[in-house]
């Protein structure tokens, strides 16, 4: 008999953005129990996290596991000993012939034990195992710990209660709805469990809420924004679109700063008009299901009335104190305890612009691109920092390159996003990650594994995308101020950009960054030239002899010291080919020559041994060998391309 | 309409009906309620305690000269705590929205994730911003530590603002046209403290003098704390409290001084250390007052 099996673990509003790592991590643990089952569905609300699973078994299979007992020379009353203690007669028991010997035996026949013994016993540590980025304990010190606290558990195999307890919760079948517009206590079974939460307003299915949400905004232009979208879906147990409006005399203000607080301060979608700019009016979603008297519209419309008022007052203010007028102020801003205040960082920004080669304008941007750290309404709305400033400066007329400077300072924010738009913006913005990496490097502030408090790799990632992308002809290796560890950092960086976002295979990567990865503009171009070369019929061969040089150069620990070649020494025939071929196309670009180059290296190693018995012979082969390598190295190392051959 | 003053009356009657001792604001000036004696040393230990109290809170750099309709200088927090935060907790909160007349069936309510840290008082907590219909109206924390110690019994702390919630039910913008009780608006009762001590924080406060107190207040803190002995058979009666209150001093003093724009960054980084190391001596010193002294356990 197969049955079906619940399990709703009932807590506190659970962060929203925790939950499908929650889920993923719950139906992992449920499947290293290895307990035979078909389908698993896992579904969450921020008060449950559920998972079920059909065609359990009701007990495990019997199975049979051979005894072995005392040898067959023992004496009858070790033998019956024996017998008695396994629970039969000794003329069941039958001698068996092992490696070791013979040796009484017997077959035990081990039932399987109950599906529901399993579960509660492992359940409780399932449970407690799940993942969260942040725990607490509730019931006291040295108690159980959880991302919230647990108030409730079904636990159902079948129709059965799976009994267990946990942090003073007994399991059982009653599932809890909605806060205020459900029961508290609602009796269900897996058939009807989903149906039932849905009578006491709660839409179980995360898809169901999605498309619940998005079909009553119909018609509205809303901005999509899917990541605004999976938050409202697992904030809200039964979500409610509705659409408020707000004055129009806001949108004087920049659009930043609007959606901004729309966005990230009240959770609302953006609405557009016709033309795509931004219109007076809002969507939020609810967690109930009308709204007939507009108390919840309204609320929120006044929220958003104070929100804008704010920010309007802090604009105003802002404006009468000029972001150059406000550099001093920020001896008064921390950056990082150890690497001081910003205006310490920005005098170190603008000498590292100075190096980069930045024009006037680029230092004049360096200059004012953290005075907006002292604004209100960046004091407000952190999250604008940059994108203010750049609006202040255009506002107190800096020109162009300098407020796009400012505004773009922080991107890329990830390796998504675009660079800075202007030259002048992608000198700043590798200034200020520069300085950042370098002082944290410096006083120690390494990230180690998922630990990187400031953004490190963010920061290094940008410094890349920026290099590569703005093609911008600066050594990378002159960027690390000399640090070895921030150099492996860096390194990490490029091959996880060329490799992971760009999509070059990693032994492509590994060959070109074995030939310098310094210049990220080169490196690319390299990279490009490898991809376009590898499906050439010579490639793979070539590259599996360049290995083959390779290995002979090491296995004869040749360092190409001492003696300079000698042209006399070469055999006619296939090594003098090879010469010569070597001295024809030396100097030209391999996509060239690969063709012709590719025989005379299969038919010297075919035809040669390079392990000559003349020492003389040997040490001019060898070095007809590290030269043939290193002309065609400065591309790649061809030896790191992993082959078939 | 239920003015300011019912509004606090209901909350305060609610909370009693639950347990909860209620208690008079802390006279010594502070940024939260959560440092309050009450809150602050009260959830060290592992006696049960429910409490509820009203606190003016000083935020010195907050301060708009009252012209700013959302912001003060100075608001009103209920402060409740439930030691240990029993496991209705959430309901008994929702119930004493319903108490004030809020009729939850046709508000948007949500919990959103909201983890507290206050690093000079060595104390943190996990919990949630509650939103009523895209406002936040209380702070919700499950205390995990304080001055440096995990706490035995976990309490669970809600901070009502109550100025919002006010305008919120009274539907005003601003927040000194709230009605504080029939016929008299919040900015009768408080528009001078705000002008005032804006001018004060902002501009007059002697920099000097300041300082002069933040080193007085610290220096007898240290003294008390370095004279606590907890082997002493006596040790109930030492002045952990008087001790504690020079700490609060100094808190407020390093607000004002920082909104006056006296504090450098390499000083500021100090002070604070300075306030944290003050704040954790008396915690952990209270800890122990709590304990009975070696000598009556072995009579």
């Amino acid at each position: 008999m197969s049955l079906p099996f619940l399990l709703e673990i009932g807590v506190e509003e659970i962060p929203d953005w925790m939950i499908r790592g929650a889920l993923e991590n719950l139906r992992l643990l449920f499947e290293k129990l290895e307990i035979p089952h078909d389908s698993v569905t896992m579904d969450a609300t921020p008060r449950r996290l559920v998972l079920r699973a059909d065609g359990l078994p009701e007990r495990q299979a019997d199975r049979e596991e051979r005894v072995t007992g005392p040898a067959a020379s023992a004496p009858a009353q070790a033998v019956g000993g024996f017998a008695r203690k396994q629970g039969v007669k000794p003329e069941d028991l039958t001698v068996e012939t092992t490696a070791k010997g013979k040796y009484y035996s017997f077959v035990k026949k081990v039932a399987g034990r109950r599906t529901k013994d399993i579960l509660a016993e492992s359940l409780p540590g399932v449970i407690l195992q799940i993942y969260f980025p942040k725990t607490m304990y509730w019931t006291g010190k040295g108690g159980p710990r959880f991302i919230r606290p647990i108030r409730w558990i079904v636990a159902l195999l079948g129709e059965e209660i799976v009994p267990f307890a946990l942090a003073g919760v007994r399991s059982g079948a009653l599932t809890a709805g909605h806060r205020r517009l459900g029961a508290k206590e609602i009796a269900i079974t897996p058939a009807d469990y989903e149906e039932r939460l849905k009578d006491h307003y709660v839409i179980l299915s995360a898809e169901a809420r999605r498309d619940k949400i998005l079909g009553e905004l119909v018609g509205v232009r809303f901005r999509p924004d899917p990541a605004l979208l999976d938050t409202l879906v697992y904030l809200t147990e039964y979500p409610t679109a509705i659409t408020g409006s707000f004055d129009a005399q806001f949108l004087e203000l920049p659009e930043e700063v609007l959606v901004t607080v729309m966005r990230h301060h009240q959770k609302y979608f953006s609405v557009e008009d016709a033309e795509g700019r931004l219109a007076p009016q809002f969507a939020a979603v609810m967690n109930i299901p009308s709204d007939p008297e507009g108390f919840v519209r309204r609320g929120n419309e006044r929220v958003l009335r104070a929100r804008f008022n704010d920010a309007r007052f802090f604009w105003e203010t802002d404006q009468k104190k000029k972001l150059a007028d406000r550099v001093q102020d920020l001896a008064h801003v921390t950056f990082q305890a150890k690497l001081g205040s910003y205006l310490e960082k920005t005098e170190r920004m603008v000498g590292l612009v100075r190096d980069l080669g930045g024009e006037e304008q680029a230092v004049r941007a360096a200059e004012l691109a953290k005075c907006d750290l002292t604004t209100e309404l960046v004091k407000e709305f952190t999250e604008l920092q940059g994108v203010v400033g750049g609006l202040y400066a255009r506002a107190q007329g800096e020109p162009e390159a300098v407020w796009q400077a400012i505004y773009d300072q922080y991107k890329p924010e990830n390796i998504e996003e675009a660079i800075p738009r202007n030259r002048t913006g992608q000198i700043v913005a590798l200034a200020d990650k520069v300085d950042t990496l370098q002082g944290c490097f410096r006083v120690g502030l390494i990230p180690s594994g998922s630990r990187d408090p400031f953004a490190l790799r963010r920061a290094a990632q940008g410094v890349v995308k920026i290099l590569v992308e703005g093609e911008v002809r600066t050594p990378l290796l002159n960027l690390t101020g000399g640090d070895a560890q921030l150099k492996d950092f860096f390194e990490d960086r490029v091959r996880y950009y060329f490799r992971d976002f760009r999509g070059f295979k990693y032994d492509e990567v590994n060959a070109a960054m074995a030939a310098g990865w310094s210049d990220l503009v080169d490196l690319l171009e390299r990279l490009e030239r490898i991809r376009d070369l590898r499906p050439t019929p010579d490639f793979e061969p070539l590259a599996a002899s360049f290995k083959r040089i390779r290995n002979i150069l090491e296995q004869a620990q040749f360092t190409g010291g001492g003696v300079a070649f000698d042209a006399s020494l070469l055999e006619p025939g296939p090594e003098r080919e090879l010469y010569e071929e070597y001295q024809r196309i030396a100097g030209q670009p391999i996509e060239s020559v690969i063709s012709r180059l590719r025989p005379k290296v299969d038919l010297f190693f075919d035809k040669i041994l390079v392990n000559a018995p003349d020492a003389r012979v040997r040490q001019n082969r060898l070095t007809l060998l590290k030269t043939l390598l290193a002309e065609f190295s400065t591309i790649a190392d061809f030896s790191e391309i992993v082959t078939n051959s | 309409m239920q003015s300011f003053q019912e509004i606090i009356f209901k909350l305060k009657q609610y909370w009693a009906e639950r347990g909860c001792i209620i208690q008079e604001p802390y006279d010594v000036e502070v940024g939260a309620g959560t440092m309050c004696p009450e809150t602050f040393l009260r959830v060290l230990g592992a006696r049960p305690y429910r409490v509820a109290y009203v606190q003016p809170s000083r935020r010195p750099a907050d301060g708009r000269y009252g012209d700013n309709p959302n912001r003060l200088y100075k608001h009103s927090q209920l402060q409740v705590i439930l030691k240990p935060s029993p496991e209705d907790v959430i309901e008994l909160y929702l119930g004493s929205l319903e108490a004030i007349g809020i009729d939850l069936r046709a508000h948007d309510i949500k919990f959103e994730e909201d983890n507290w840290e206050a690093p000079t008082l060595g104390a943190w907590g996990v919990g949630w911003q509650v939103m009523l219909d895209g406002l936040e109206i209380t702070q919700f924390t499950y205390f995990q530590q304080c001055g440096g110690i995990d706490l035995e019994l976990v309490p669970a702390e809600l901070t009502y603002g109550l100025e919002r919630l006010t305008a919120f039910l009274q539907v005003r913008d601003s927040v000194y046209d709230i009605e504080w009780a029939p016929g008299v608006s919040y900015g009768d009762v408080r528009y001078n403290d705000e002008l005032q001590y804006s001018v004060y924080n902002f501009e007059m406060a002697d920099i000097g003098t300041l300082w002069k107190l933040f080193d007085l207040h610290e220096g007898e803190a240290a003294r008390l704390l370095k004279l606590y002995d907890p082997k002493a058979a006596d040790k109930r009666r030492f002045p952990l409290l008087a001790a504690y209150d020079q700490v609060l001093k100094c808190s407020n003093l390093f607000n004002t001084l920082d909104s006056r724009g006296a504090i450098s960054v390499t000083e500021r980084v100090g002070v604070i250390q300075r306030v944290r190391k003050l704040a954790v001596g008396v915690a952990q010193a209270w800890a122990d007052q709590q304990q009975p002294a070696a000598v009556e356990v072995a009579e």
